[in-house]
């Protein structure tokens, strides 16, 4: 779906993964701006199929950063990105919706920037609205819509064209804690149907416990991965598993982390 | 709003909001309504009416009344007389012919410019210094200049028009072609999109309320610049302004009072016009102030 960047090129077999196959991988990724912050350094780390990696860290150090090099909106100043199919769907900070059309109409748009035919998008934006549970809500203008109604639509619209990888750029994060809840939990309902891999960028420790398999920890500027901590829940993840003590547990060491990261 | 249960979240839509506001305004609540908005502004018009009608009586001797004559006696003159009356409305067509005419080749022109110079930076940095600096030199100045090229009639007057009110036009559409949100053209980059398809799917849509802004206050300018043109072009069928001039060479007050009320009527009716068309564009999707 997304037109493959330069930087990014066929995957290679010998870069730091813990999944079977890397889908999306980082090497020795740096960015420092033509104004001189040095906003990534040296990133490396993979993401397996089907998984699900988050990264934490402290707001400005560069976290939305690593999403658009990964993306091919940015290029990185040296290292570079390997993604093993083309195909990214990519969920913003905002909804990011075009006020103008319907739930619909909103989510046929990537469809019809791609040239799918009327009646096939049409199909597929159905389809999404329903995973998304937004059945009822086609005719409906975003202005209509709550906040966490709008980011479903979002996702429904980055769901349409199928992709093998998603990035999400602290989606929720705007979001009420609950609805943020709810929807973590439909996110991991659909990474369960769909079977996308994901690089899920929070500022939530406990949002990033929940979803994930692996926690990536971001320093303060410039960023530097800090440390990873193991989830090790398995999926299907009970909405209870937030009030596990070994939930907590796991929870605490990256915040640990976090800290750490900060000195 | 919520409480904390495991239903899945069956957020609230609200309803459309035009629709919502007519279902709330039932019969007699809206006449009652009515009637409150009414009353404020008919007080206002009885007691200037009194005002004029004693400054008419009270204050002016009977040679001096032709500079307010009563109202009653305008009506009679500047209305109900069919030889006065068609006379007035003829050069308001002309002058309604002119303003639209110029109102239409202004949005045509305003819009291609400010979408030129929103297409290509080098357009914008060459050309807006100078259309800024136009606004603010007093356009009429370069009335008379327009005669002297395009000669005194239809066609001068029509360029007059332009020029006064293209303005708005090229900046309230630029503007909100600028304005558009920069994790929207991300997400068209992301897919690709062209340009012409960033233009028509995302910039030109996202414009649309600003551009009304710029339609309506150039709508009222359109009626304006024509009136100044048929000031200053007086070849061809007389337009409003030039029988506004007349009219108060040879003190026939009421005349002139009845032309000046027509040309506000045509102002309004233009203004009017564009703010319902925009509103009822937009209305679906954008908290407008376009309401008219």
């Amino acid at each position: 779906m997304t037109p493959v960047p330069s930087e990014v090129v066929g995957v290679s077999s010998d870069h730091a993964t813990r999944g079977p196959i890397a889908t999306l991988g980082f090497e020795s990724v740096s960015k420092t701006f033509p104004d001189g912050t040095q906003a990534l350094e040296d990133i490396t780390f993979g993401i397996g199929l089907g998984e699900l990696v988050t990264v934490v860290g402290p707001s400005g150090c560069g976290k939305s950063t690593l999403l658009r090099i990964a993306s091919g909106l940015l290029p990185a100043t040296s290292g570079r990105v390997a993604l093993r199919d083309g195909s990214l769907g990519y969920v913003f900070q905002d909804p990011t919706l075009l006020p103008w059309r319907t739930v619909r109409a909103n989510v046929e748009l990537l469809a019809e920037l791609h040239g799918v035919s009327e009646s096939h998008r049409r199909r597929l934006a159905q389809q999404a609205i329903e995973l998304v549970g937004l059945r009822g809500f086609e005719g409906h203008y975003p202005k209509a819509l709550s906040g966490g109604m709008r980011m479903r639509v979002s996702l429904a619209r980055a769901l349409t064209l199928k992709p093998r990888v998603f990035l999400f750029d602290e989606p929720f994060g705007a979001l009420d804690e609950i609805t943020r809840q709810r929807l973590n939990e439909e996110l991991l309902r659909l990474l369960g149907i769909e079977g996308f891999s994901a690089l899920f960028i929070t500022h939530s420790v406990s949002e990033a416990v929940y979803l994930s398999a692996r926690v990536l920890v971001m320093s303060a500027r410039p960023g530097r991965i800090v440390s990873e901590v193991a989830v090790p829940f398995p999926y299907p993840r009970s909405p209870h598993l937030r009030y596990d003590p070994a939930f907590a547990e796991i929870a605490g060491r990256v915040s640990m982390a976090l800290q750490e990261g900060f000195r | 709003m919520r409480t904390v249960t495991p239903a899945p979240e069956r957020p609230v839509a609200l309803p459309d909001d035009g629709t919502a506001r007519d279902r709330a305004a039932t019969r007699p609540g809206r006449l009652r309504s009515l009637g409150a908005t009414l009353w404020p502004p008919t007080v206002v018009f009885l007691v200037t009416l009194g005002i004029w009608l004693m400054m008419s009586y009270a204050l002016l001797s009977e040679e001096q009344r032709f500079l307010l004559p009563p109202p009653q006696q305008v009506i009679e003159v500047g209305f109900l007389q069919w030889d006065n009356l068609k006379e007035i409305l003829e050069g308001l067509w002309s002058t309604a012919q002119v303003a639209l005419t110029g109102l239409a080749i202004a949005i045509g022109l305003g819009m291609a410019f400010a979408i030129s110079m929103s297409q290509a930076t080098w357009v914008e940095r060459s050309f807006y210094p100078y259309a800024v600096a136009l606004q603010t030199i007093p356009i009429i100045a370069l009335v008379p200049l327009v005669g002297f090229w395009f000669s005194f009639n239809f066609k001068s007057r029509v360029i007059a028009c332009v020029i006064i009110s293209i303005f708005p036009i090229i900046t309230n559409t630029l503007f909100g072609i600028q304005s558009v949100e920069g994790t929207l053209h991300d997400l068209f980059t992301l897919h690709g999109a062209k340009r012409s398809t960033r233009l028509w799917k995302l910039q030109l849509p996202w414009a649309l309320p600003a551009v009304f802004t710029g339609f309506r206050i150039s709508a009222g300018l359109s009626v304006i610049g024509a009136i100044v043109g048929d000031f200053f072009f007086r070849q061809g069928e007389p337009g409003i302004g030039r029988l506004i001039d007349i009219y108060r060479n040879q003190l026939q007050s009421e005349q002139l009072f009845s032309a000046i009320f027509f040309s506000s009527v045509l102002g309004i009716v233009v203004f009017w016009a564009f703010g319902f068309v925009g509103y009822r564009l937009i209305r679906s999707w954008h908290d407008s102030a376009l309401r008219p």
